[in-house]
Protein backbone atom coordinates (compact mmCIF):
# COMPACT_ATOMS: atom_id res chain seq x y z
CA UNK A 1 0.00 0.00 0.00
CA UNK A 2 1.20 3.57 -0.67
CA UNK A 3 2.10 5.76 2.28
CA UNK A 4 -1.26 6.86 3.64
CA UNK A 5 0.26 9.97 5.26
CA UNK A 6 1.10 11.32 1.78
CA UNK A 7 -2.60 11.86 1.03
CA UNK A 8 -4.19 15.28 1.46
CA UNK A 9 -7.15 15.56 3.80
CA UNK A 10 -9.61 15.64 0.89
CA UNK A 11 -7.95 12.60 -0.72
CA UNK A 12 -7.99 10.68 2.57
CA UNK A 13 -11.63 11.61 3.13
CA UNK A 14 -12.66 10.38 -0.30
CA UNK A 15 -10.65 7.15 0.06
CA UNK A 16 -12.23 6.44 3.45
CA UNK A 17 -15.64 6.98 1.91
CA UNK A 18 -14.75 4.59 -0.93
CA UNK A 19 -13.51 2.07 1.69
CA UNK A 20 -10.04 1.93 0.05
CA UNK A 21 -8.60 1.67 3.57
CA UNK A 22 -9.97 2.00 7.09
CA UNK A 23 -9.80 4.87 9.57
CA UNK A 24 -7.83 2.54 11.84
CA UNK A 25 -5.22 1.96 9.12
CA UNK A 26 -4.94 5.70 8.48
CA UNK A 27 -4.60 6.49 12.19
CA UNK A 28 -1.96 3.77 12.63
CA UNK A 29 0.04 5.24 9.74
CA UNK A 30 0.07 8.64 11.45
CA UNK A 31 0.89 7.19 14.89
CA UNK A 32 3.90 5.42 13.32
CA UNK A 33 5.01 8.65 11.60
CA UNK A 34 4.72 10.57 14.91
CA UNK A 35 6.85 8.00 16.70
CA UNK A 36 9.59 8.35 14.09
CA UNK A 37 9.51 12.17 14.19
CA UNK A 38 9.86 12.82 17.94
CA UNK A 39 13.08 14.73 17.27
CA UNK A 40 10.90 17.53 15.84
CA UNK A 41 9.14 17.89 19.23
CA UNK A 42 5.87 18.83 17.48
CA UNK A 43 3.64 16.89 19.88
CA UNK A 44 3.72 17.55 23.62
CA UNK A 45 1.30 14.69 24.24
CA UNK A 46 0.53 11.74 21.99
CA UNK A 47 -2.81 10.03 22.60
CA UNK A 48 -2.50 6.76 20.64
CA UNK A 49 -5.06 4.80 22.68
CA UNK A 50 -7.69 7.48 22.33
CA UNK A 51 -6.84 7.84 18.62
CA UNK A 52 -7.32 4.11 17.97
CA UNK A 53 -10.56 4.10 19.93
CA UNK A 54 -11.90 7.08 17.94
CA UNK A 55 -10.75 5.54 14.64
CA UNK A 56 -12.52 2.29 15.51
CA UNK A 57 -15.72 4.21 16.20
CA UNK A 58 -15.27 6.00 12.86
CA UNK A 59 -14.94 2.69 11.05
CA UNK A 60 -18.18 1.54 12.66
CA UNK A 61 -19.95 4.71 11.54
CA UNK A 62 -18.56 4.40 8.00
CA UNK A 63 -19.83 0.79 7.88
CA UNK A 64 -23.23 1.88 9.20
CA UNK A 65 -23.47 4.68 6.64
CA UNK A 66 -23.57 7.44 9.28
CA UNK A 67 -20.16 9.01 8.61
CA UNK A 68 -19.62 12.71 9.37
CA UNK A 69 -17.83 15.31 7.26
CA UNK A 70 -14.44 14.55 8.84
CA UNK A 71 -15.02 10.90 9.61
CA UNK A 72 -11.82 9.05 10.47
CA UNK A 73 -9.47 11.98 9.69
CA UNK A 74 -6.60 12.18 12.23
CA UNK A 75 -5.86 15.68 13.53
CA UNK A 76 -3.37 17.32 15.88
CA UNK A 77 -4.74 19.89 18.33
CA UNK A 78 -2.78 22.89 19.59
CA UNK A 79 -2.26 22.61 23.34
CA UNK A 80 -4.23 25.84 23.82
CA UNK A 81 -7.52 24.00 23.17
CA UNK A 82 -9.08 22.39 26.24
CA UNK A 83 -9.71 18.71 25.60
CA UNK A 84 -11.81 16.82 28.11
CA UNK A 85 -9.78 14.26 30.04
CA UNK A 86 -6.63 15.06 28.00
CA UNK A 87 -3.91 17.22 29.58
CA UNK A 88 -3.95 20.82 28.36
CA UNK A 89 -1.21 23.22 29.45
CA UNK A 90 -0.85 26.04 26.88
CA UNK A 91 2.79 24.83 27.14
CA UNK A 92 3.17 26.67 30.44
CA UNK A 93 4.50 25.30 33.71
CA UNK A 94 1.72 27.16 35.49
CA UNK A 95 -0.86 24.75 33.98
CA UNK A 96 1.28 21.76 34.92
CA UNK A 97 -0.90 18.64 34.94
CA UNK A 98 -4.16 20.45 34.15
CA UNK A 99 -6.76 18.00 32.81
CA UNK A 100 -9.85 19.91 31.63
CA UNK A 101 -13.22 18.53 32.70
CA UNK A 102 -14.71 20.11 29.54
CA UNK A 103 -14.10 20.29 25.78
CA UNK A 104 -13.61 23.48 23.71
CA UNK A 105 -16.42 24.29 21.27
CA UNK A 106 -14.14 24.05 18.22
CA UNK A 107 -12.84 20.58 19.11
CA UNK A 108 -16.37 19.49 20.08
CA UNK A 109 -17.39 20.41 16.52
CA UNK A 110 -14.46 18.44 15.04
CA UNK A 111 -15.22 15.28 17.04
CA UNK A 112 -18.93 15.59 16.23
CA UNK A 113 -17.95 15.45 12.55
CA UNK A 114 -15.93 12.27 13.16
CA UNK A 115 -12.33 13.55 13.36
CA UNK A 116 -9.71 11.58 15.33
CA UNK A 117 -7.43 13.11 18.00
CA UNK A 118 -3.77 12.12 17.54
CA UNK A 119 -2.42 14.30 20.34
CA UNK A 120 -1.68 17.81 21.59
CA UNK A 121 0.68 20.06 19.66
CA UNK A 122 3.46 22.25 20.96
CA UNK A 123 3.17 26.05 20.95
CA UNK A 124 4.79 29.12 22.44
CA UNK A 125 3.80 29.50 26.10
CA UNK A 126 0.27 30.97 26.17
CA UNK A 127 0.73 31.58 22.40
CA UNK A 128 3.24 34.35 23.12
CA UNK A 129 6.02 34.04 20.59
CA UNK A 130 6.88 33.85 16.91
CA UNK A 131 9.32 30.92 16.93
CA UNK A 132 7.97 28.27 19.33
CA UNK A 133 11.02 28.88 21.55
CA UNK A 134 9.05 29.90 24.67
CA UNK A 135 7.27 26.56 25.25
CA UNK A 136 7.95 24.86 28.58
CA UNK A 137 8.24 21.63 26.56
CA UNK A 138 11.16 22.99 24.54
CA UNK A 139 11.68 24.17 20.97
CA UNK A 140 9.96 22.69 17.94
CA UNK A 141 12.25 21.93 15.00
CA UNK A 142 11.13 22.94 11.51
CA UNK A 143 11.09 19.92 9.16
CA UNK A 144 12.65 22.22 6.53
CA UNK A 145 16.43 22.75 6.49
CA UNK A 146 18.58 25.24 4.59
CA UNK A 147 20.46 24.27 1.47
CA UNK A 148 24.04 25.54 1.23
CA UNK A 149 25.13 27.21 -2.04
CA UNK A 150 26.89 23.97 -3.03
CA UNK A 151 23.59 22.13 -2.69
CA UNK A 152 24.44 20.25 0.51
CA UNK A 153 22.05 20.32 3.47
CA UNK A 154 22.88 22.66 6.35
CA UNK A 155 21.87 20.76 9.52
CA UNK A 156 21.27 23.97 11.58
CA UNK A 157 17.84 23.48 13.21
CA UNK A 158 15.34 26.15 12.16
CA UNK A 159 12.25 27.44 13.95
CA UNK A 160 8.81 26.41 12.61
CA UNK A 161 7.36 29.87 13.38
CA UNK A 162 5.04 30.56 16.24
CA UNK A 163 3.05 30.48 18.23
CA UNK A 164 1.39 27.48 16.49
CA UNK A 165 4.80 25.93 15.70
CA UNK A 166 3.83 22.38 16.65
CA UNK A 167 0.83 22.63 14.30
CA UNK A 168 2.83 23.94 11.34
CA UNK A 169 5.69 21.44 11.82
CA UNK A 170 3.30 18.50 12.24
CA UNK A 171 1.33 19.34 9.09
CA UNK A 172 4.49 19.93 7.02
CA UNK A 173 6.13 16.71 8.26
CA UNK A 174 2.90 14.71 7.71
CA UNK A 175 2.40 13.90 11.37
CA UNK A 176 -1.33 14.67 11.05
CA UNK A 177 -3.62 15.30 8.09
CA UNK A 178 -4.56 18.72 9.48
CA UNK A 179 -4.22 20.70 12.70
CA UNK A 180 -5.83 23.46 14.70
CA UNK A 181 -4.05 26.68 15.57
CA UNK A 182 -4.86 30.02 17.11
CA UNK A 183 -3.89 33.43 15.78
CA UNK A 184 -3.63 36.59 17.91
CA UNK A 185 -1.02 38.50 15.87
CA UNK A 186 0.00 36.03 13.18
CA UNK A 187 0.32 32.74 15.08
CA UNK A 188 -1.30 30.69 12.31
CA UNK A 189 -0.11 32.59 9.24
CA UNK A 190 3.57 33.15 10.12
CA UNK A 191 4.21 29.45 10.99
CA UNK A 192 2.32 28.41 7.84
CA UNK A 193 4.68 30.63 5.82
CA UNK A 194 7.76 29.14 7.55
CA UNK A 195 6.74 25.53 6.80
CA UNK A 196 5.14 25.67 3.34
CA UNK A 197 1.68 24.86 4.71
CA UNK A 198 -1.68 26.61 4.32
CA UNK A 199 -3.19 28.41 7.31
CA UNK A 200 -6.23 30.64 7.72
CA UNK A 201 -7.30 32.94 10.52
CA UNK A 202 -11.00 33.54 9.97
CA UNK A 203 -12.87 36.74 10.78
CA UNK A 204 -13.03 37.56 14.49
CA UNK A 205 -16.22 35.94 15.78
CA UNK A 206 -16.35 33.12 13.18
CA UNK A 207 -14.97 30.38 15.47
CA UNK A 208 -15.97 30.17 19.10
CA UNK A 209 -13.22 31.03 21.57
CA UNK A 210 -14.94 29.00 24.31
CA UNK A 211 -12.58 26.49 25.89
CA UNK A 212 -9.47 27.92 24.22
CA UNK A 213 -6.92 29.28 26.69
CA UNK A 214 -7.23 33.07 26.38
CA UNK A 215 -4.30 35.31 25.44
CA UNK A 216 -5.79 38.62 24.14
CA UNK A 217 -9.54 38.16 23.86
CA UNK A 218 -10.26 40.93 21.32
CA UNK A 219 -7.66 39.48 18.92
CA UNK A 220 -7.66 35.68 19.46
CA UNK A 221 -9.19 33.52 16.72
CA UNK A 222 -9.04 29.79 16.03
CA UNK A 223 -8.22 28.46 12.57
CA UNK A 224 -6.92 25.41 10.69
CA UNK A 225 -3.58 24.35 9.17
CA UNK A 226 -3.42 21.84 6.33
CA UNK A 227 -1.42 20.94 3.25
CA UNK A 228 -3.85 22.39 0.71
CA UNK A 229 -6.31 25.27 0.43
CA UNK A 230 -9.17 22.81 -0.05
CA UNK A 231 -8.20 20.97 3.14
CA UNK A 232 -8.30 24.16 5.21
CA UNK A 233 -11.73 24.95 3.72
CA UNK A 234 -13.01 21.53 4.80
CA UNK A 235 -11.63 21.99 8.33
CA UNK A 236 -12.90 25.54 8.80
CA UNK A 237 -16.42 24.50 7.81
CA UNK A 238 -16.37 22.12 10.75
CA UNK A 239 -14.54 24.39 13.24
CA UNK A 240 -16.74 27.45 12.69
CA UNK A 241 -20.11 27.70 14.40
CA UNK A 242 -22.47 30.01 16.21
CA UNK A 243 -21.90 29.46 19.92
CA UNK A 244 -24.06 30.88 22.71
CA UNK A 245 -21.14 30.26 25.10
CA UNK A 246 -19.01 32.95 23.39
CA UNK A 247 -20.67 36.40 23.35
CA UNK A 248 -18.39 37.46 20.47
CA UNK A 249 -19.44 34.50 18.32
CA UNK A 250 -21.26 36.04 15.37
CA UNK A 251 -24.73 34.92 14.41
CA UNK A 252 -24.16 34.04 10.76
CA UNK A 253 -24.63 30.68 9.06
CA UNK A 254 -21.38 28.85 8.16
CA UNK A 255 -21.01 28.66 4.36
CA UNK A 256 -19.78 25.60 2.46
CA UNK A 257 -16.22 26.88 2.07
CA UNK A 258 -15.11 23.93 -0.04
CA UNK A 259 -17.58 24.94 -2.75
CA UNK A 260 -15.57 28.16 -3.25
CA UNK A 261 -12.38 26.24 -4.05
CA UNK A 262 -11.82 26.16 -7.80
CA UNK A 263 -14.21 29.02 -8.66
CA UNK A 264 -12.91 31.53 -11.21
CA UNK A 265 -11.53 34.81 -9.89
CA UNK A 266 -12.23 36.66 -13.13
CA UNK A 267 -13.10 40.28 -12.32
CA UNK A 268 -12.10 40.07 -8.64
CA UNK A 269 -10.28 43.20 -7.51
CA UNK A 270 -7.02 42.49 -5.67
CA UNK A 271 -5.51 45.35 -3.67
CA UNK A 272 -1.72 45.70 -3.43
CA UNK A 273 -0.80 47.88 -0.45
CA UNK A 274 2.40 49.81 -1.07
CA UNK A 275 3.14 50.00 2.68
CA UNK A 276 3.88 46.27 3.02
CA UNK A 277 7.63 46.63 2.67
CA UNK A 278 10.30 46.86 5.36
CA UNK A 279 13.97 47.82 5.36
CA UNK A 280 16.21 44.85 4.82
CA UNK A 281 13.45 42.69 3.36
CA UNK A 282 15.10 40.13 1.04
CA UNK A 283 14.63 40.84 -2.68
CA UNK A 284 13.23 37.32 -3.02
CA UNK A 285 10.18 38.29 -0.97
CA UNK A 286 9.48 41.32 -3.16
CA UNK A 287 9.98 39.09 -6.23
CA UNK A 288 7.55 36.48 -4.88
CA UNK A 289 4.98 39.19 -4.24
CA UNK A 290 5.31 40.39 -7.86
CA UNK A 291 4.99 36.77 -9.00
CA UNK A 292 1.80 36.42 -6.96
CA UNK A 293 0.42 39.56 -8.58
CA UNK A 294 1.23 38.15 -12.03
CA UNK A 295 -0.50 34.84 -11.25
CA UNK A 296 -3.69 36.56 -10.16
CA UNK A 297 -3.65 38.92 -13.14
CA UNK A 298 -3.25 35.94 -15.50
CA UNK A 299 -6.25 34.31 -13.82
CA UNK A 300 -8.37 37.33 -14.71
CA UNK A 301 -8.22 39.42 -11.53
CA UNK A 302 -7.95 43.19 -11.64
CA UNK A 303 -4.84 44.40 -9.78
CA UNK A 304 -5.12 47.73 -8.03
CA UNK A 305 -2.50 49.57 -5.99
CA UNK A 306 -3.95 50.71 -2.68
CA UNK A 307 -2.72 52.55 0.39
CA UNK A 308 -3.12 51.38 3.98
CA UNK A 309 -1.30 54.35 5.55
CA UNK A 310 -1.47 53.25 9.21
CA UNK A 311 0.15 49.87 8.60
CA UNK A 312 3.39 50.70 10.43
CA UNK A 313 1.47 51.60 13.59
CA UNK A 314 -0.25 48.22 13.86
CA UNK A 315 2.62 46.42 15.55
CA UNK A 316 3.33 49.06 18.24
CA UNK A 317 -0.42 49.35 18.95
CA UNK A 318 -0.59 45.56 19.19
CA UNK A 319 2.19 45.55 21.80
CA UNK A 320 -0.03 47.67 24.02
CA UNK A 321 -3.41 46.03 23.39
CA UNK A 322 -2.28 42.39 23.48
CA UNK A 323 -0.18 42.59 26.69
CA UNK A 324 -2.91 44.64 28.39
CA UNK A 325 -5.52 42.00 27.66
CA UNK A 326 -3.05 39.23 28.52
CA UNK A 327 -2.23 40.74 31.91
CA UNK A 328 -5.93 40.71 32.69
CA UNK A 329 -6.62 37.22 31.28
CA UNK A 330 -3.63 35.64 32.98
CA UNK A 331 -4.55 37.04 36.39
CA UNK A 332 -6.56 33.84 36.89
CA UNK A 333 -3.38 31.76 37.28
CA UNK A 334 -2.93 32.18 40.99
CA UNK A 335 -2.05 28.69 42.20
CA UNK A 336 -5.34 28.24 44.03
CA UNK A 337 -7.85 26.51 41.76
CA UNK A 338 -5.71 24.58 39.27
CA UNK A 339 -2.18 24.12 38.03
CA UNK A 340 1.05 24.85 39.83
CA UNK A 341 1.23 26.11 43.43
CA UNK A 342 4.38 27.23 45.20
CA UNK A 343 3.44 27.61 48.87
CA UNK A 344 4.40 30.93 50.50
CA UNK A 345 4.09 32.51 53.94
CA UNK A 346 0.70 34.04 53.17
CA UNK A 347 -1.70 34.33 50.23
CA UNK A 348 0.14 37.17 48.44
CA UNK A 349 3.44 35.38 48.88
CA UNK A 350 1.86 32.23 47.42
CA UNK A 351 0.58 34.17 44.39
CA UNK A 352 3.91 35.85 43.75
CA UNK A 353 6.03 32.71 44.13
CA UNK A 354 3.61 30.61 42.05
CA UNK A 355 3.50 33.12 39.20
CA UNK A 356 7.28 33.66 39.25
CA UNK A 357 7.89 29.91 39.00
CA UNK A 358 5.03 29.17 36.60
CA UNK A 359 5.45 31.83 33.90
CA UNK A 360 8.38 31.87 31.48
CA UNK A 361 10.31 35.05 30.76
CA UNK A 362 8.35 36.16 27.66
CA UNK A 363 5.00 35.72 29.41
CA UNK A 364 6.28 37.55 32.49
CA UNK A 365 7.51 40.40 30.29
CA UNK A 366 4.15 40.78 28.56
CA UNK A 367 2.16 40.60 31.79
CA UNK A 368 4.35 43.35 33.23
CA UNK A 369 4.01 45.57 30.13
CA UNK A 370 0.26 45.04 30.26
CA UNK A 371 0.09 45.82 33.95
CA UNK A 372 2.12 48.98 33.38
CA UNK A 373 0.05 50.33 30.45
CA UNK A 374 -3.18 49.72 32.36
CA UNK A 375 -1.93 51.22 35.62
CA UNK A 376 -3.29 54.48 37.02
CA UNK A 377 -2.02 57.51 35.10
CA UNK A 378 -0.93 55.56 31.99
CA UNK A 379 -4.20 54.06 30.79
CA UNK A 380 -5.14 56.99 28.50
CA UNK A 381 -1.63 57.59 27.19
CA UNK A 382 -1.13 53.97 26.20
CA UNK A 383 -4.22 51.79 26.10
CA UNK A 384 -6.83 54.29 24.91
CA UNK A 385 -4.39 55.74 22.35
CA UNK A 386 -3.65 52.24 21.02
CA UNK A 387 -7.37 51.50 20.67
CA UNK A 388 -7.78 54.77 18.73
CA UNK A 389 -4.94 53.75 16.42
CA UNK A 390 -6.78 50.48 15.96
CA UNK A 391 -9.77 52.45 14.66
CA UNK A 392 -7.47 54.09 12.09
CA UNK A 393 -6.03 50.73 11.00
CA UNK A 394 -9.50 49.28 10.53
CA UNK A 395 -10.60 52.42 8.65
CA UNK A 396 -7.74 51.97 6.14
CA UNK A 397 -9.15 48.56 5.23
CA UNK A 398 -12.78 49.78 5.26
CA UNK A 399 -11.91 52.46 2.69
CA UNK A 400 -10.19 49.94 0.41
CA UNK A 401 -13.08 47.50 0.61
CA UNK A 402 -15.66 50.24 0.02
CA UNK A 403 -13.75 51.21 -3.12
CA UNK A 404 -14.37 47.71 -4.46
CA UNK A 405 -11.32 45.72 -3.36
CA UNK A 406 -12.28 42.06 -2.82
CA UNK A 407 -9.01 40.89 -1.25
CA UNK A 408 -5.58 42.27 -0.44
CA UNK A 409 -2.36 40.44 -1.41
CA UNK A 410 0.81 40.92 0.69
CA UNK A 411 3.95 39.00 1.63
CA UNK A 412 3.33 36.84 4.72
CA UNK A 413 6.59 37.45 6.58
CA UNK A 414 9.65 39.67 6.19
CA UNK A 415 11.96 36.61 6.01
CA UNK A 416 11.99 32.82 5.68
CA UNK A 417 12.49 30.57 8.74
CA UNK A 418 15.48 31.52 10.91
CA UNK A 419 17.65 29.34 13.12
CA UNK A 420 16.75 28.30 16.65
CA UNK A 421 18.41 30.74 19.04
CA UNK A 422 19.17 33.32 16.32
CA UNK A 423 16.60 35.86 17.50
CA UNK A 424 15.59 34.73 20.96
CA UNK A 425 18.59 35.97 22.91
CA UNK A 426 18.54 39.71 22.41
CA UNK A 427 16.03 42.54 22.14
CA UNK A 428 12.44 41.22 22.34
CA UNK A 429 11.35 43.76 19.70
CA UNK A 430 13.47 42.04 17.04
CA UNK A 431 11.33 38.90 17.44
CA UNK A 432 8.12 40.94 17.44
CA UNK A 433 8.95 42.33 13.97
CA UNK A 434 8.21 38.91 12.50
CA UNK A 435 4.50 39.68 12.74
CA UNK A 436 4.69 43.03 10.99
CA UNK A 437 2.61 41.90 7.96
CA UNK A 438 0.14 39.70 9.84
CA UNK A 439 -0.76 41.75 12.92
CA UNK A 440 -2.84 44.38 11.03
CA UNK A 441 -5.39 41.68 10.23
CA UNK A 442 -5.99 40.88 13.92
CA UNK A 443 -6.18 44.55 14.83
CA UNK A 444 -8.97 44.99 12.24
CA UNK A 445 -10.64 41.61 12.96
CA UNK A 446 -10.38 40.54 9.30
CA UNK A 447 -9.86 37.08 7.79
CA UNK A 448 -6.32 36.32 6.58
CA UNK A 449 -4.86 33.31 4.81
CA UNK A 450 -1.30 32.28 4.03
CA UNK A 451 -0.57 30.10 1.01
CA UNK A 452 2.92 28.87 0.09
CA UNK A 453 4.23 30.76 -2.95
CA UNK A 454 7.70 29.35 -3.55
CA UNK A 455 11.13 28.59 -2.13
CA UNK A 456 13.94 31.06 -1.51
CA UNK A 457 17.58 30.57 -2.54
CA UNK A 458 18.16 28.60 0.67
CA UNK A 459 15.42 26.19 -0.34
CA UNK A 460 13.05 27.43 2.38
CA UNK A 461 9.35 28.10 1.84
CA UNK A 462 7.93 31.62 1.52
CA UNK A 463 4.26 32.47 1.85
CA UNK A 464 1.82 34.97 0.40
CA UNK A 465 -0.94 36.46 2.52
CA UNK A 466 -4.49 37.20 1.40
CA UNK A 467 -6.65 39.51 3.51
CA UNK A 468 -10.40 39.51 2.98
CA UNK A 469 -13.53 41.43 3.86
CA UNK A 470 -15.21 40.46 7.14
CA UNK A 471 -16.91 37.04 6.84
CA UNK A 472 -15.86 36.64 3.20
CA UNK A 473 -13.52 33.71 3.81
CA UNK A 474 -14.89 32.14 0.62
CA UNK A 475 -13.05 34.76 -1.45
CA UNK A 476 -9.78 33.79 0.28
CA UNK A 477 -10.28 30.09 -0.50
CA UNK A 478 -11.13 30.99 -4.08
CA UNK A 479 -8.10 33.27 -4.62
CA UNK A 480 -5.80 31.12 -2.47
CA UNK A 481 -6.42 28.10 -4.64
CA UNK A 482 -5.39 30.08 -7.74
CA UNK A 483 -2.03 30.84 -6.09
CA UNK A 484 -1.68 27.23 -5.00
CA UNK A 485 -2.38 25.96 -8.49
CA UNK A 486 0.25 28.29 -9.97
CA UNK A 487 2.89 27.82 -7.26
CA UNK A 488 2.50 24.10 -6.64
CA UNK A 489 2.85 22.37 -3.29
CA UNK A 490 5.99 22.18 -1.17
CA UNK A 491 7.06 19.21 0.93
CA UNK A 492 10.23 18.96 3.03
CA UNK A 493 12.50 16.00 2.43
CA UNK A 494 12.25 13.66 5.43
CA UNK A 495 15.57 13.55 7.37
CA UNK A 496 14.17 12.62 10.79
CA UNK B 1 8.32 57.31 28.59
CA UNK B 2 10.62 54.86 30.31
CA UNK B 3 10.53 52.99 33.59
CA UNK B 4 13.05 53.17 36.44
CA UNK B 5 14.04 50.39 38.80
CA UNK B 6 11.44 51.21 41.42
CA UNK B 7 8.67 51.20 38.80
CA UNK B 8 9.77 47.73 37.65
CA UNK B 9 9.54 46.50 41.24
CA UNK B 10 6.14 48.16 41.73
CA UNK B 11 4.70 46.75 38.48
CA UNK B 12 5.99 43.27 39.35
CA UNK B 13 4.18 43.49 42.67
CA UNK B 14 0.98 44.76 40.99
CA UNK B 15 1.23 41.77 38.62
CA UNK B 16 1.87 39.47 41.59
CA UNK B 17 5.09 38.11 40.11
CA UNK B 18 8.10 37.83 42.43
CA UNK B 19 11.16 39.35 40.77
CA UNK B 20 14.60 38.72 42.26
CA UNK B 21 16.78 41.77 42.88
CA UNK B 22 19.34 40.65 40.29
CA UNK B 23 16.62 40.34 37.58
CA UNK B 24 15.43 43.95 37.86
CA UNK B 25 18.09 45.51 35.61
CA UNK B 26 17.49 43.06 32.77
CA UNK B 27 13.70 43.49 33.02
CA UNK B 28 14.06 47.27 33.10
CA UNK B 29 16.05 47.14 29.85
CA UNK B 30 13.52 44.84 28.14
CA UNK B 31 10.49 46.84 29.25
CA UNK B 32 12.11 50.08 28.12
CA UNK B 33 12.93 48.56 24.75
CA UNK B 34 9.24 47.67 24.26
CA UNK B 35 8.06 51.05 25.56
CA UNK B 36 10.54 52.75 23.23
CA UNK B 37 9.12 50.78 20.31
CA UNK B 38 5.50 51.74 21.05
CA UNK B 39 6.52 55.38 21.49
CA UNK B 40 6.02 55.95 17.73
CA UNK B 41 2.24 56.00 18.29
CA UNK B 42 2.73 59.51 19.70
CA UNK B 43 3.37 60.72 16.10
CA UNK B 44 -0.31 60.24 15.26
CA UNK B 45 -2.99 62.81 15.90
CA UNK B 46 -5.84 60.82 17.41
CA UNK B 47 -7.74 63.71 18.98
CA UNK B 48 -10.90 63.15 16.89
CA UNK B 49 -10.77 59.37 16.77
CA UNK B 50 -12.98 57.06 18.80
CA UNK B 51 -11.25 54.07 20.40
CA UNK B 52 -12.18 50.74 18.80
CA UNK B 53 -14.32 48.68 21.13
CA UNK B 54 -15.45 45.94 18.74
CA UNK B 55 -14.08 44.85 15.36
CA UNK B 56 -17.44 43.46 14.30
CA UNK B 57 -20.43 45.81 14.33
CA UNK B 58 -22.78 43.65 16.36
CA UNK B 59 -24.78 44.29 19.50
CA UNK B 60 -23.39 42.54 22.56
CA UNK B 61 -25.29 39.32 23.14
CA UNK B 62 -27.02 39.07 26.45
CA UNK B 63 -28.21 35.93 28.11
CA UNK B 64 -31.06 35.44 30.52
CA UNK B 65 -29.81 35.72 34.10
CA UNK B 66 -30.52 32.14 35.10
CA UNK B 67 -28.45 29.22 36.34
CA UNK B 68 -27.48 27.05 33.36
CA UNK B 69 -24.90 24.80 34.91
CA UNK B 70 -23.76 23.59 38.31
CA UNK B 71 -23.91 20.77 40.79
CA UNK B 72 -20.45 19.57 39.77
CA UNK B 73 -18.17 20.57 42.68
CA UNK B 74 -16.01 17.48 42.15
CA UNK B 75 -15.25 18.59 38.59
CA UNK B 76 -14.63 22.18 39.70
CA UNK B 77 -12.10 21.19 42.36
CA UNK B 78 -10.56 18.21 40.56
CA UNK B 79 -7.52 20.17 39.31
CA UNK B 80 -6.88 22.07 42.54
CA UNK B 81 -3.37 21.80 44.01
CA UNK B 82 -5.11 21.28 47.36
CA UNK B 83 -8.81 20.54 47.90
CA UNK B 84 -10.89 19.09 50.70
CA UNK B 85 -14.59 18.18 50.77
CA UNK B 86 -15.28 20.13 47.53
CA UNK B 87 -13.47 23.23 48.83
CA UNK B 88 -10.21 24.83 47.67
CA UNK B 89 -7.66 24.85 50.48
CA UNK B 90 -5.77 28.17 50.65
CA UNK B 91 -3.17 29.66 52.98
CA UNK B 92 -4.68 31.46 55.98
CA UNK B 93 -6.02 34.86 54.79
CA UNK B 94 -7.71 36.30 57.91
CA UNK B 95 -5.91 36.27 61.26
Amino acid sequence: MTDLTALSLAEARDALKAKTFTATELTDAYLAAMEKARVLNAYVLETPEKAREMAKASDARIAAGTAGALEGLPLGIKDLYCTEGVRTTACSKILDGFVPPYESTVTTNLWADGAVLLGKLNNDEFAMGSSNETSCFGDVVNPWRRKSPDGSIDPTPLVPGGSSGGSSAAVAARLCVGATGTDTGGSIRQPAAFTGTVGIKPTYGRCSRWGIVAFASSLDQAGPFARTVRDTAILLKSMASVDPKDTTSVDLPVPDYEAAVGRSIKGKVIGIPKEYRVDGMPAEIEALWQQGIAWLREAGAEIREISLPHTKYALPAYYIVAPAEASSNLARYDGIRYGLRVPGDDITDTYELTRAAGFGSEVRRRIMIGTYVLSAGYYDAYYVRAQKVRTLIKRDFDIAFQAGVDAVLTPATPSSAFGIGEKSGGDPVEMYLNDIFTVTVNMAGLPGMVVPGGLDAKGLPLGLQLIGRPFEEETLFQVGEVIERAAGRFTPEAWW
Amino acid sequence: MSVDRSTVVRVAHLARIRVAEEEVDKLQGELNSILGFVEQLAELDVSNVEPLTSVVPIAMKKRVDVVTDGGIPDKVTRNAPQAEDDFFVVPKVVE
